[in-house]
Parts: C-alpha cells; structure tokens; sequence
C-alpha cells in the first residue's frame, strides 16, 4: 500500500493540522515518556497491591499543584514536592498489613484533599484564577511548552533508574517480603524508594491528565498487561507499549473532537485516555473469560 | 443555616454507621471510590437539568456494583481504581460540556454545606433512614461474613451477596452526603471517625455508638470552624478525622503499654 | 445407610481445572465419633471438606446429613477454619465472637439477655476460654483463638463440628489440649467431631475412625483397618510400609522387598511392621 493510500484511508480519522501543530509535537513527545515511566512503575504497584497508594498520590498532587498555583509556580513543582512528602509521610507511618496501611493511607488522602480545598480556595479568592481546579485535577497536554520536555524527562529517567537499578530485589520483595529479607534484602528500604519512584511517577501522570485520573495511567496498563503475560520484564514492555497507543490516541481524539457537537470546545484529553485504557483493561479480561465458558460446560 | 446543622448531623450518623463496616472489612480505597464515582452522575444531571440526587445516585450505586461484580474477576485494587478514574473521567467530560465549569468542580468535589436548601432535606432523611434500616438489618450477618467469611458461607451467609448489600449501602450514603461534603472527602468521615471509634473499645455496638458521636462531633465542629474562618468545611472535616485517627491510635498504644506486661526474660 | 449416621458421604467426585482431585469417595461418621480426614498437603482433603460444607459442588455422589441432603445453610454443621488470624483492631472480643456463632445469620441487631450471656459463659468455659473472654480477638493467640472459633461453632449446637487442618500451625502442647478439649466434646455432647490433618499422630490417641486420602481415592474405618500396608499401597497405588514404633505410625514409601525389612528388625528394637 503506498503511502498517499495510508493516508487517505486515516484522513477521516486525524483532523487537519494534527501533525503540524507544535502543540501537539509537544504532547506526543511528553505522552510517550509519561506512559513508559508510569507503565513501568505501574507494573510493580499492581504486583504489590498497592493502588491505593497510587491513587493517593494522585489526589494529594492536587494538594500540591494548588500549592505550587499559590506561590506562583509550574504545577509540575508542586506535584512533585507533594508526591515527595506524602509519600514520606505514608512511609512513616509504616503498617505492613494491608488492611491497616490502607486505612492510614485513606486518612492521609483525606487530610491532603482538605487542604486541598483550602488552598484552592485561597487560589480563586486571592489570584481570582478561574478554571486553576480543572487544570490541575483534569490536565491540559495541549498547553504545554516546550521547556517541559526536558524536564519531563528528566524525572522519568530518574524514575526509570531507580526501578532498573533495584529490578531484582524489587521484584523478589514485591511477590515476598519474608522471602526477600531471608536473602538479606532491606525490604523497607527498597520500600523507600519504590515510593520515591511512585511519586515521580504519579507526578508526570498528574500533569498529562490530571491529579486524579492519573492512577489510569499508572495502573490500567500494567493491569492490563499483566492478564496477557506473567513475564515482569514482558508486561513492563506491554505496558508502556499500551499507555503510548491510549496517550496517542486519546490525543488525537481530543483534537478531533474539536470539530464534534459542542463545536469548539473540543472533550478533554483525560476523557479519551482513561476511557480508552479502561476499555483495554476490560478486553484483555475477555479471553480468561472465554476459557473458563468452554470448560465449565 | 440551621438546615445546614440537620443535613450535616444526618450525614454524620450515616457516615459513622456504614463507616464501621467500610473500616472492618478493609474497604477504605472502596469508600473513597464510589464517592468519586457519584461526581460523574453529579455532572451528568447537571448537563441533562436533571435532579443532582438521581444523578448522584444512579452513578453511585452503578460504580459500587461495578466494583462488585468486576472484583470477582480481576484484582480487587486494580478494579477499584479503573473504576473510578472512568467515573471521573467521565465527570470531566460531562463538566467539559457545560459551559460553566470550575465552580460547579469545586463544590461537587470539596461540598457545599452551608448551600443546602431545605428541600433538599427531606429526599437526605429518607436515603438516610434506607441506610440506617439497613445497617440494623444487615448487623449480624454482615458482622461475620467481615470478620470470618468461610464461617458465614457455612452458615448460609454469601460472601458475594453480603459484598453487593455492603456495596449499595455505601453509594445510598454516598448519595446523601456528597452535597453536604464533597464527593473527595466523604469517605474522610466514613473511615477516621469509625477507626478511632475501634481504638477505644473493645465491643462492636459500643464502636459503632462511638463512631457516630465522633462523626457527629467532627461534623459540627467543621462547620463552626468553617462559619467562623470561611474557610471550607471540607478542609476542617479532613483534618480533624485525621486528628482523631492520631488520638485513637495514640491512645491504645498507650493503653496497651499500661496494660500488658514487659515479657518476662526467664 | 445406617440411620444413625450424622454424616453419611456417598460415591462423592470432584474434578477442578481438568485433575481429579476425588474419586469416589465414601464414608460415614455416626453422632459422638472423633474421625481423623488424614492426608498429605494436596491429598484433596480441604476439597471433601468444602463438598460437605456445600462450598463446593461434587461432580458426582452426594452427601447426607442426618438422613437428609444437605441443604445451603447447616445448622447441623459446626466450622472451624483453616486461617483465620484476625485484625488485632478488630473491635471484637472472644465474648462477642461466640455470641455471633448462636444467631449470625438472624437479620437484626442481638438484644441483650441474661440468657444469652449465660450461654456464652457456659460455651467459653467449656473450651476453657474464660480467662481471656473480655480480650479483643485479635490479640489471643493462634490456640486461644482457635478455642474462641470452636466455641463460636459448638453454641449453635450442631451435630457435627469439622475443622480444617486445626493443629497446623499449633506447637506440640497446644496440639495435644486442642484434641483432648475435641475428644471431650465429642463424648460428652454426642457431637461427631471431623479433624483434618496431614499428620495422624497427634490424633491417634482420639480417633475412633480414620479416613485418609490418597490420590484423591479414600479408605475409612477404624485406625486398625486402615492403617495397614495393604490398605494404604493399594489406595496409594505403589508399595507402602507402616511402622510402628513406640506407639506412633510412620508410613513410608516403601523401598526394597520384605526379606530386606524384616532383616532390619532386629536392629530396632520396638519397632513392629503391620502388614
């Protein structure tokens, strides 16, 4: 198939200006590094259970991202400051038992997000920013500069480093704490800075489509890619494989969206991304399914 | 004003009540989950000029079942969190399509007490009263099937069944109480007030009794402080819950240091 | 069947993920018999003892209680878990836990009556829990909990008290109070009492009947009939040796020919081959 072939086959599909725009160069180049980092953490959150923590995160990034707007900063600052020091925080408090550790998790979350209104409402009364809400809780990819990029990278690679560098242990103490600290392996260290890696993680998540749909990014593609395979290294791939193809096409959609009912205002970025990962997630379930009707029969 | 303090000491009951269960059975990322899931219905209704109430509950009790019938399958954390960021995600999008946006965010996500008119209040006693009848139905079996499910499964209580019934209940209170404190910080109430309440005492009815009166306490002074600070309950109701989790966990270390004995070296 | 019979499992199958992990299995136990299920990890014993619970459905047999088919619930059946260690916040003490056992599944919230209280003294005594009534659940121990959890089966007065591999994470002491307590119970209530375990010695002094499993296939009877070379290499399908020695049975995969084992004998001293 020639090329001007491919392209009159996918015109109906990507709106005019797509690929010249220089936001949307932007928006591609911070999605695919945000999906591989949060994919590749996202892997290990779902092993160890911890989506809860994950999601926690998420929403006390609001609580830093109003911050960061207070003070007059990028949110991206502010995201990762908060992840920093909630992560700490829960790293305090330190309960082993999952239920306990939710628990302190959820009331964490929950003095986070007061603040949270505080501060944002200190934003809207004092800076009189409308729309700061949406923006930090939803994301705005198509508003990035270019300055970003960088700097988005750099803190995945960061990100990225902390998870290459301590793969095994990780990996042993994430399917078996007692395991792992038979070998001598310093579980709550490594516990340490698994929530460093969380927390840069979540923050990138955070300004792609906001603080509290982030956890789609981090979680649905891991999950996903943990139903088709039981390799780690594989479902890493799969998973940063998957956020890439939900990030670019959400992206896309959102820019043709542009041009559907209600004209001009185009549906959010976050909408199409969590819709499409959560579908994914939903499908790979399918043919578990499917086995387990042909053999109950 | 004083509908404000009626809605609010209803809400607070009912938080207290099912937060009892939420905290027993380890549920608390399901609390913070259906709640979120209930602002999507919230701006639904919103799009449509339908009634908040129905829109509220509709997406809760479809995001509680959700959750439900999706964690039999999958892992129950990770259903959980997909459900949720779709309901939000589909928030987003119903907020997207209105034309007035942050404002209506900030009220559905953080409440909006002391915005609550009085007809509102009678649809918020009778969701309230659906959720206490429940609860005092559901005591006991609900009881053991958190504490020992395979024990109740032989005594014909169904895990699944007693699962679901938990379920519905927390987006019935959560459809009553998110216009009083916001669809993120309900479930604050729900789990710091019952998780101090279990600090203190070693009974289930006398934690259940003390969980209500910590919630309620919460409440009211998250609304004084609110009234007299302006600024939003929200705030106050999330960080005196995490105050009083603090003081319980504090007080039965305390306890429990006083009470049993160093082990003895012999 | 014998009319009598609390328990009576009949020609019961089980295929799970393509294994058969039961094939055929039958018994019956009668009100105030100590019956030993014994069986190695995996032998399929936990399995058997979900069918008779009714947790889960048997590809082929069936299962009576009391002359009856079982139905969903049981009041007969008293259950003590495997694993059961609890949440030491969990604002519940051993009082509160065998009361749950007289009513758990009545809708409603318990009334307080000096009846029920008495009740629940009588049961913790009998388990010999009394000390520790008023203490949270989840700071007993693993035996005082496990007392806790008999008790909370036996209140409902069931016919038939099944527990799963009780002695599994108990130390030696612990073990030997537990069947005693069991073996009282059985006798002094009538009550049928069905133990697994994977190791029969702990219960060899209780048992009045034995069933054990191998490869899915079961043999009943009493410890006598059972446990004998024969029965047990034909159940395991390969050559098996029995000794008994002091009093404890050993079974063991056995090696050479009888001429290398008799041979062997003499050098151990009290050690007896039943064949």
């Amino acid at each position: 198939m020639s090329a001007g072939a491919i392209g009159a086959l996918l015109a109906p599909l990507i709106e005019p200006g797509f690929f010249a725009a220089e936001d949307v160069h932007i928006a591609i180049a911070v999605g695919a590094i945000v999906a591989i980092v949060s994919g590749t953490v996202g892997v290990f959150t779902v092993i160890r259970s911890q989506s809860f923590a994950g999601e926690a995160l998420g929403d006390l990034n609001t609580t830093g991202g109003s911050a960061a707007l207070l003070a007059g900063v990028g949110p991206l600052w502010g995201f990762v400051a908060a992840g920093l020091v909630a992560a700490s925080v829960m790293e305090l408090i330190g309960i082993q038992r999952p239920r306990g550790r939710d628990l302190a998790t959820g009331i964490v979350l929950g003095a986070g997000l007061g603040l949270a209104a505080l501060l944002l409402y200190l934003d809207t009364t004092l800076h009189n920013t409308t729309g700061a809400t949406a923006t930090i809780l939803f994301g705005s990819v198509f508003t990035f500069s270019s300055t970003l990029i960088p700097l988005v990278a750099l803190l995945g690679v960061a990100a990225l480093t902390i998870v290459a560098a301590l793969y095994r242990p990780l990996l042993l103490s994430s399917v078996s704490a007692e395991m792992a600290a038979a070998r001598g392996i310093q579980v709550r260290l490594l516990g340490s800075a698994y929530l460093l890696a969380l927390a840069l993680a979540v923050a990138l998540a955070s300004i792609t489509i906001g603080t509290i749909l982030s956890t789609a990014l981090l979680v649905g593609p891991a999950a996903t890619a943990l139903r088709l395979t039981k390799r780690p290294g594989v479902a890493i791939l799969l998973a940063g494989a998957i956020g890439i193809a939900a990030m670019w096409l959400g992206e896309l959609l959102a820019y043709d969206s542009f041009y559907w009912p209600p004209a001009g205002t185009g549906w959010p970025v976050s909408f199409f991304v969590v819709t499409l990962i959560f579908i994914g997630y939903l499908l790979s379930g399918a043919p578990e399914l499917a086995r387990r009707r042909s053999r109950g029969a | 004003m004083v509908t404000a303090w009626e809605v609010a000491s209803i809400v607070a009951v009912v938080a207290g009540l099912v937060g009892f269960f939420v905290v027993l059975r380890g549920s608390a990322f399901v609390a913070h989950a259906v709640p979120n899931g209930s602002f999507a219905g919230a701006a639904g209704a919103f799009l449509l000029g339908v009634n908040t109430l129905l829109g509220l509950g509709a997406f809760s009790l479809l995001g509680a079942l959700g959750i439900g019938v999706l964690g039999r399958r999958g892992r129950h954390d990770v259903v959980t969190a997909l459900a949720l960021v779709m309901m939000l995600g589909l928030g987003a999008l119903f907020l997207n399509l209105t034309v007035e946006y942050s404002s209506e965010v900030y009220s559905l996500l953080f409440g909006e007490v002391l915005g609550i008119s009085s007809n509102e209040l009678a649809p918020t006693v009778a969701l309230a009263l659906v959720c206490v009848a429940a609860i005092a139905l559901l005591y006991r079996p609900l009881l053991l099937s958190s504490v020992l499910p395979e024990v109740g499964e032989a005594r014909g209580v169904r895990s699944f069944r007693m699962e679901l019934c938990f379920l519905t209940v927390v987006a019935l209170a959560s459809t009553m109480t998110v216009p009083v404190v916001g669809t993120l910080l309900i479930f604050s109430l729900m789990i710091g007030a019952p998780a101090a309440a279990r600090s203190l005492t070693d009974r289930p009815l006398v934690a259940l009794g003390l969980s209500v009166a910590i919630a309620l306490i919460t409440v009211w002074s998250a609304i004084a402080a609110s009234y007299i600070t302006n600024y939003p309950v929200g705030f106050f109701v999330g960080s005196i819950s995490a105050g009083a989790y603090a003081l319980g966990r504090g007080w039965a270390a305390w306890h429990r240091r006083a009470a049993t004995p160093l082990p003895s070296l012999t | 069947m014998d009319a009598k019979e609390i328990l009576s499992v009949e020609g019961i199958s089980v295929r799970l993920s393509g294994r058969e992990i039961l094939h055929e299995v039958s018994f019956a136990i009668r009100p105030g018999e100590f019956t030993g299920l014994i069986g190695s990890n995996g032998a399929g014993k936990t399995t058997l003892l979900r069918v008779i619970l009714g947790l889960q459905s048997a590809n082929a047999g069936r299962v009576l209680l009391d002359g009856r088919p079982r139905s969903h619930r049981n009041p007969l059946i008293g259950y003590v878990p495997q694993k059961f260690l609890l949440d030491p916040d969990m604002p519940l003490r051993a009082r509160d836990l065998v009361g749950l056992g007289i009513d758990a599944h009545r809708f409603g919230i318990p009334r307080p009556s000096r009846a029920r209280r008495a009740l629940i003294d009588q049961m913790l005594e009998a388990v010999d829990a009394l000390s520790f009534a008023d203490t949270r659940v989840g700071l007993l121990s693993g035996g005082e909990q496990q007392r806790v959890l008999i008790a909370h089966a036996l209140i409902a007065r069931p016919k038939l008290l099944l527990l799963d591999e009780p002695l599994a994470n108990l130390d030696l002491r612990a073990g030997h109070e537990v069947v005693a307590l069991l073996a009282r119970i059985a006798s002094e209530q009538q009550i049928a009492v069905l133990i697994s375990a994977h190791e029969m010695n702990a219960l060899l002094p209780a048992m009045d009947r034995i069933v054990y499993i191998a490869g899915g296939r079961a043999a009943s009877g009493t410890t006598a009939e059972v446990v004998r070379a024969d029965v047990l290499s034909e159940l395991y399908g390969s050559h098996v040796d029995v000794l008994n020695v002091h009093g404890r049975v050993l079974v063991v995969a056995g090696a050479g020919d009888d001429a290398d084992l008799h041979g062997h004998e003499a050098a151990l001293p009290g050690v007896e081959i039943v064949s």
